[in-house]
């Protein structure tokens, strides 16, 4: 792969994370368990599919080939698409999805700590601004964290089954590849394993925190990097898609 | 228009007419959006940055700059967006912030380099109502994702705050 396809598809890792974590979290709107926390979850996606377009019209101008942001959110395939396998599980209950939620915060603030010092101006500018709106969701579902892991028998109960669900997807974002190794020698992206120790520790505080029980298992689930997904994605961009694709070119 | 007329000032007075969408009392100006700008051969050249990376309200905001300079008989403007430096509540001008209290909206407490304000710990936020200190926060995200959302435990009014940022 040449440079320009490296950047390409290092751009759309970030751009993927935002896009299909945006889409989870807007499905909620409507159905938010009150209405306070309905807003918020639906901020959060507003904050995230923002960042996805940033990231989208950054990676059109890189791969050129007349591209738009638009072609490359919706009319690309499960298999081109390289979202951490964390971010396309169902919402579940709000507890589910705070846990997600948390999951991915706790990793994504870390990691735009780093990638703000990118040598990529382009990447580092969305790094810089997305820093911010990213530490108050870690902010927000940190809190929530907190709330209903140490609350009532029943959020407890659920939020240990979330936890428990969640935990091999939770540090797939920390695992090197060969593009990020590639990214990491043109001095682009970070070292991942530089902030294992980080987000692992803040994680686990939390969970310590909220009286919730850290799960044993070490082993981390892979395979969104390489386009290789769980069953939920192909449904998530069925709904996303359908219309661009049915419709090509259309217009409002 | 005689573009060899065309000032800095007279640009910056046109867009000072350019209202937020979302809080109509504030200008493009009061919010710090307007970065740069530069007087050419042509016309202008306008240089904004987002508020927040989602904020729809930009899309209406680039819009309404185009109008309010053509319509000032400026016939060749462009508008560029930045990302670079990532847009503050410190931008914001005093008088942008004492605008929004009128509206209703507790304005940014602190500025950005007090890292307890920049992240809603412990700072007192004014009821714009009643303007008590007694309030608490009900949520990090209100209305939009720039507004946190509090309540004021004496009046009992719940009421917007512009998050720092």
């Amino acid at each position: 792969m040449d440079a320009n396809q490296n950047l390409y598809q290092y751009t759309l890792r970030m751009a993927d994370n935002c896009l299909i974590l945006g889409q989870r979290l807007a499905e909620w709107c409507g159905h938010g368990p009150i209405l306070e926390q309905d807003i918020a979850l639906t901020n959060i996606s507003l904050d995230l599919m923002g960042q996805a377009r940033n990231y989208f019209q950054y990676a059109a101008k890189v791969v050129g080939e007349d591209k738009t942001e638009d072609d490359i959110a919706f009319l690309r395939d499960g298999m081109e698409f390289q979202n951490l396998l964390l971010l396309e599980q169902p919402n579940g209950d709000f507890g589910q999805t705070v846990v997600r939620q948390f999951f991915f915060d706790s990793f994504h603030h870390v990691f735009l700590t780093k990638m703000v010092a990118s040598k990529d101006l382009q990447l580092s500018a969305i790094a810089e601004k997305s820093i911010k709106e990213v530490t108050y969701h870690l902010k927000w579902s940190s809190q929530w964290m907190l709330r209903l892991g140490d609350g009532t028998e029943e959020s407890h109960e659920r939020m240990q089954v979330a936890v428990d669900n969640l935990w091999m997807y939770a540090f797939e974002g920390l695992e090197m590849d060969q593009l990020d190794q590639v990214m990491l020698e043109a001095e682009i992206g970070p070292d991942l394993n530089s902030i294992k120790a980080e987000v692992v520790d803040n994680v686990k505080n939390i969970l310590n925190e909220a009286t919730l029980t850290i799960p044993q298992e070490s082993f981390v689930q892979t395979g969104g990097k390489d386009g290789r997904h769980t069953e939920y994605l192909g449904f998530i961009l069925a709904e996303m898609q359908h219309m661009q694709r049915a419709f090509p070119g259309a217009k409002w | 228009m005689d573009t060899t007329s065309l000032t800095h000032d007279h640009v910056k007075e046109i867009l000072k007419g350019v209202m937020d969408p979302e809080i109509p009392v504030l200008s493009v100006f009061d919010m710090g959006v307007i970065r740069e700008i530069k007087i050419n051969e042509q016309g202008c050249n306008v240089t904004i940055t987002p508020t927040y990376s989602g904020c729809p309200a930009m899309n209406t905001i680039e819009e309404d700059i185009y109008k309010h300079l053509h319509n000032a008989g400026i016939k060749s403007v462009e508008v560029n967006t930045v990302l670079s430096p990532a847009w503050t509540t410190d931008w914001m001008t005093e008088e942008g912030k004492q605008k929004l209290e009128e509206y209703g909206i507790a304005a940014p407490v602190g500025g950005t380099k007090d890292k307890r304000s920049l992240f809603l710990e412990d700072i007192t936020v004014k009821c714009p109502q009643c303007k008590s200190e007694n309030t608490i926060l009900v949520s990090e995200f209100g209305s939009t994702a720039c507004k946190a959302m509090y309540k004021c435990k004496d009046c009992l009014e719940p009421f917007d705050y512009f998050k720092c940022i």
